[in-house]
């Protein structure tokens, strides 16, 4: 491992990890970028900006939200000791919210009336159509074709909360695709426009705005497992499609020696076949705006990610991660379809909680490392998200067609 | 001096602004898309761009996306781009060619290699889309090194004080995006790219030329009155699109070609 003072330096001011990063984008957007970036150092730096965040935080989405120690799984898993990080009890169900409730505070300090998104699992287009009804601003969300059809509780939501969800044929119709169309929004609409992306990648700024926005899971980790055990975890675990719930959990405790953690990708179908695991099967390349690993052939053309799961099906990754992993600070691995959905139904079936087809990612991982630990090794799972939204997909993958069909 | 300098000083003696087209490399096969290459300056362009075919291009409307996807369906790749410029060198050594593009093929490629290649094969200067100023020191001076110009894209939304920044890195020509937005759907007026071409030559002496949203005879001719050259692309593609699997499909967009051709030589400077 790579020796460092700090992993929790970057970016520098240029928007690199190392050599990741950057501002790969259209000039057109180049002077708005620049804006994000000066308005989220201000705002950074403003007391009443934090202040109104934490607020929204408690009174709206709900934190502090648990660290729940699972013991149902910690017993069949037959070893370490295993924590959920209750993220699927915010306010819409999933991690995203936190994200988007300080870009929307910063969307309105730079006077921007409209916004918008891109979503996959639709997890982030509801997170982001929630804070536009909240501050009464438009919302446009861009959302593959593919995933309308795999995500339609999300969909009929958002619309709901007023959001135009517009959807995306081009390509394989998912959430890389969805990006393309929402930057093309973004160029054409830069005067009145503000693009909330969900994750921790895009061009500098936003992987850095959006790992602090999220540093809040992470933070409270460390105070509430300080409380209830009295010391550090030994591991954390999270799942990783751009990388923001493991971002944040991980961010607060990089430079805890002693404290292990895993980024947990989606392997699809096998590394060997349909992945979306770009750390273990792609290689360093430019694309939304970052350098980063993508999932690419040998001409550098972008290939089409699969996963079960409607969330981490893109091919890249945010830069950080990318950065962390050839430090070595980071241990990426992956996960099968068909492993995240044994996941899914075990920590349904043992601990009542449906947990999002993309956090059974990391408790599928969690299952195959916690026997080989003792019981006081203190392992913290993100529950990233609720898995309402995957029910039907969940019984498709199982051969329950008639039920796939009905919900 | 460069093919692209001596180009713009023989129109300039001439007294008139470039017609600069775009096609796709590899649309909709490379066969073809060669065909429609090697003829297009006895169509009447002055300078050619020639797209990279990527599959994410972010600042590209529809017609250019499609045309993207069709050359990837067909096998094209940077390679396969390089060999069109190296075979349309063998029958023209003084119309310039412009690669445009997006950055990962290149990066993928590796940009000192990719910058000795393309010198090689005739290409003249590289637009990059995705590579604005505060990235692009990973490209240019690998670019300066084997003589390639680097074009760089001015905007609406490049004011007085980013644009010393933008030009620092430019030579060949100015690209001036005419509006904010994707190819091929909205086009600026006249008074506004006049005013935005003033505003550019009081930071360069380099030949401007216009693009975004010019599709007729008479929007070329309009803008060749105010800049050096006028950019046409997704007319020229959609031409090809509507007339794929028919003979028209090389002859079509090189009469559009003709046309606009005629609408610039018309407008005398």
């Amino acid at each position: 491992m790579q020796s460092l003072n700090t992993y929790r330096a970057g970016p520098d001011e240029r928007g690199h990890f190392g050599i990741f990063g950057g501002r790969y984008v259209a000039e057109t957007l180049m002077p708005l970028i620049l804006d994000v970036e000066r308005s989220y150092a201000a705002a950074k730096a403003d007391p009443a900006f934090e202040a109104e965040f934490r607020q929204l935080l408690s009174q709206y989405v709900g934190r502090p939200n648990p660290l729940y120690h699972a013991k149902r799984l910690t017993e069949a898993f037959g070893g370490a000791k295993i924590f959920l990080k209750r993220e699927d009890l915010n306010h819409t169900g999933a991690h995203k919210i936190n994200n988007c409730i300080g870009q929307i505070l910063l969307a309105r300090r730079m006077g921007k009336k409209r916004i918008i998104a891109e979503t996959g699992a639709g997890q982030h287009g509801v997170a982001t159509a929630t804070v536009c009804a909240l501050f009464g601003m438009d919302c446009v969300i861009y959302m593959g074709a593919t995933d309308i059809e795999r995500q339609q509780p999300n969909v009929y939501r958002m619309k709901l909360l007023g959001a135009e969800v517009r959807p995306v044929q081009s390509g394989a119709a998912t959430l890389k695709d969805a990006m393309n169309d929402a930057l093309r929004d973004w160029v054409t609409n830069v005067h009145d426009t503000y693009y909330l992306i969900g994750t921790v990648a895009g061009p500098h700024p936003y992987p850095a705005m959006v790992r602090d926005f999220q540093s809040v899971i992470g933070d409270e980790v460390r105070a509430q497992i300080l409380a209830q055990e009295g010391r550090l975890p030994d591991s954390l675990v999270a799942c990783i499609g751009g990388g923001s719930n493991a971002m944040g959990l991980f961010h607060p405790f990089l430079d805890e020696a002693t404290v292990r953690i895993i980024g947990v990708e989606a392997a699809g179908h096998g590394l060997d076949k349909a992945h979306a695991a770009s750390l273990s099967g792609g290689r360093p390349g430019v694309l939304h705006g970052n350098r980063t690993y993508l999932l690419q052939d040998n001409d550098g053309q972008i290939a089409e990610a699969h996963s079960i799961s409607a969330g981490l099906d893109y091919p890249g990754i945010g830069p950080e991660h990318a950065w962390l992993h050839e430090t070595g600070r980071v241990e990426y691995v992956s996960v099968t379809d068909t492993e995240a959905v044994e996941a899914f139904q075990r920590c349904t079936r043992l601990e009542g909680i449906i947990p999002a087809l993309e956090s059974s990612h990391a408790i599928a991982y969690a299952s195959k490392i916690a026997a080989k630990l003792p019981a006081d090794h203190l392992m913290v799972v993100c529950l990233s998200g609720r898995g309402d939204k995957d029910v039907a997909t969940i019984a498709r993958a199982l051969g329950d067609i008639h039920l796939g069909g009905l919900v | 001096m460069s093919r692209i300098e001596k180009r713009f000083q023989d129109l300039k003696a001439e007294g008139r602004a470039a017609l600069v087209t775009f096609i796709t490399a590899g649309d909709p096969d490379i066969a073809t898309s060669q065909s429609i290459l090697d003829r297009l300056p006895a169509a009447g362009a002055d300078l050619i761009e020639l797209g990279m075919p990527f599959t994410d291009p972010m600042a590209d409307g529809p017609s250019i996306q499609l045309a993207a996807q069709r050359a990837l369906a067909a096998g094209a790749s940077l390679a396969a781009t390089l060999e069109m410029v190296a075979a349309f060198r063998k029958t023209d050594n003084s119309t310039p060619i412009v690669l445009m593009g997006y950055y990962n093929p290149i990066h993928t490629w590796g940009a000192e290699r990719f910058a000795a290649d393309a010198a090689r094969a005739g290409v003249d200067g590289l637009i990059i889309v995705d590579l604005p100023p505060e990235e692009a020191d990973e490209l240019v001076p690998h670019l300066r090194a084997v003589g390639l110009d680097f074009i760089v894209l001015t905007t609406p939304t490049t004011d007085d004080v980013r644009l010393p920044a933008v030009l620092a890195n430019a030579s060949g020509f100015v690209y001036y995006v005419s509006i904010a937005g994707v190819t091929g759907t909205a086009s600026a007026s006249e008074s506004a790219i006049e005013e935005a071409v003033s505003r550019i030559r009081r930071h360069t002496n380099l030949p401007v030329c216009v693009g975004f949203g010019i599709r007729t005879p008479a929007q070329a001719a309009g803008v060749a009155r105010l800049a050096e050259g006028a950019v046409v692309g997704s007319a020229i593609v959609q031409a090809i699109a509507d007339t794929i699997g028919t003979p028209a499909t090389v002859t079509a967009p090189l009469a559009l070609v003709e046309e606009l051709a005629a609408g610039v030589r018309a407008a005398r400077r």
